[in-house]
């Protein structure tokens, strides 16, 4: 266990940063309210930054592992069907984390 | 007007729960992995559900988790935790916080404003959603986070550290919110923009990947919407 004095001090920093960071748009968006620009971003921001969050999360995908990155595509893949057949939000992550779990500890062991 | 918040309090939750349930579920799944992470880098068990509970940020924690036991240096947590954390700059945009009720109320959703919350609430008619609503779904995000972290934490990874592709659950997560996203409001132009600056944050600077990825993303909606202005401005004469 680190010095408990540093964990603390470098949470706070964490925890601060953090805050700061989502208060600073909501304290700036009174100065540029009803602005043309703005309702545009607003309008299209939440669907390009879950796209952004999903290509991030794709591109962790490591076809380097001994695997290839196999049981995470095969999850992708299962999770992209699953979705389109039934609009299931529960269903398609479970079943696509499913696929990912079980061919990664049981079928691709490596 | 006692009886009538009190009575809406229940509607509130389970509209929430029956929305965000699922991700609820994930969280927590999540928060048992950072638990484990966080007693396999050798720091005590109970660390992981107060990092979870203050910091509230998924991908910042488990790199600090690393850095925390590396006793890195402050100057490098707090570069880290703004330039992984920048992409909330632009949540705030169009974050419905206007349908936020209460100082106090709006100060705790600012504070849980996490992807999840904002994935879960940007997309919708602001007008649907209630204060209880999108507070319910933040609260219900971020005690299912810290409660997983000490779940986590205290099985340890000896009984679930051999059990691996449980983060593949934020992949599936983030899929699934963007094929919902896309259904509505289908614009391929959005889609396509967004898909593209990360692509080139990918390639340009794969370390800070979101942060970039978002200001490309950005600097193109700024840009379209200037086009689109003359546009519509040459379309008149």
């Amino acid at each position: 266990m680190p010095d408990p004095t540093y964990v603390a001090t470098a949470l706070t920093v964490a925890v601060t940063i953090t805050v700061a960071l989502r208060a600073i748009p909501f304290a700036l968006k009174n100065a540029v309210a009803g602005s043309a620009l703005l309702a545009d971003v607003g309008r299209w921001m939440p669907l390009g930054a879950i796209t952004v969050l999903a290509v991030y999360c794709l591109a962790q995908i490591d076809l380097s592992t001994p695997t290839r990155g196999l049981p995470e595509l095969a999850g992708v893949a299962v999770t992209i069907v699953v979705h389109r057949l039934r609009r299931n939000v529960v269903l398609s992550i479970l079943t696509g984390t499913a696929t990912c779990m079980i061919l990664t500890n049981w079928v691709l062991p490596t | 007007m006692l009886n009538r918040t009190a009575a809406a309090r229940p509607k509130d939750l389970h509209e929430a729960a029956w929305e965000a349930g699922v991700v609820w579920t994930g969280l927590f799944a999540l928060g048992v992995g950072f638990g484990v992470l966080v007693t396999s880098h050798g720091l005590p068990w109970w660390l992981a559900p107060i990092i979870s509970a203050t910091t509230l940020a998924g991908s910042v924690e488990f790199l600090l988790a690393g850095m925390l036991a590396a006793t890195a240096p402050i100057a490098a947590i707090a570069l880290t935790t703004f330039l992984v954390n920048s992409r909330h700059l632009f949540y705030g945009l169009s974050f419905p916080l206007h349908r936020v009720t209460g100082r106090l109320r709006k100060a705790y959703s600012v504070f849980a404003l996490t992807d999840e919350a904002y994935a879960l609430t940007a997309g919708k008619d602001p007008d649907g959603l209630t204060s209880g609503r999108i507070l319910w779904t933040q609260f219900g995000l971020h005690l299912s986070w810290a409660a997983g972290a000490a779940a986590g934490g205290l099985v340890g990874h000896r009984l679930l550290g051999d059990l691996r592709g449980v983060g593949f659950l934020l992949t599936a997560l983030f899929v699934v919110l963007a094929m919902d996203a896309f259904q509505d409001s289908p614009d391929l132009c959005t889609l396509a923009s967004a898909a593209g600056s990360a692509v080139i944050a990918l390639v340009v600077a794969p370390a800070s990947m979101l942060l970039v990825a978002m200001s490309v993303f950005a600097a193109s909606l700024a840009a379209r919407h200037h086009l689109t202005r003359r546009g519509r401005r040459f379309a008149r004469a």
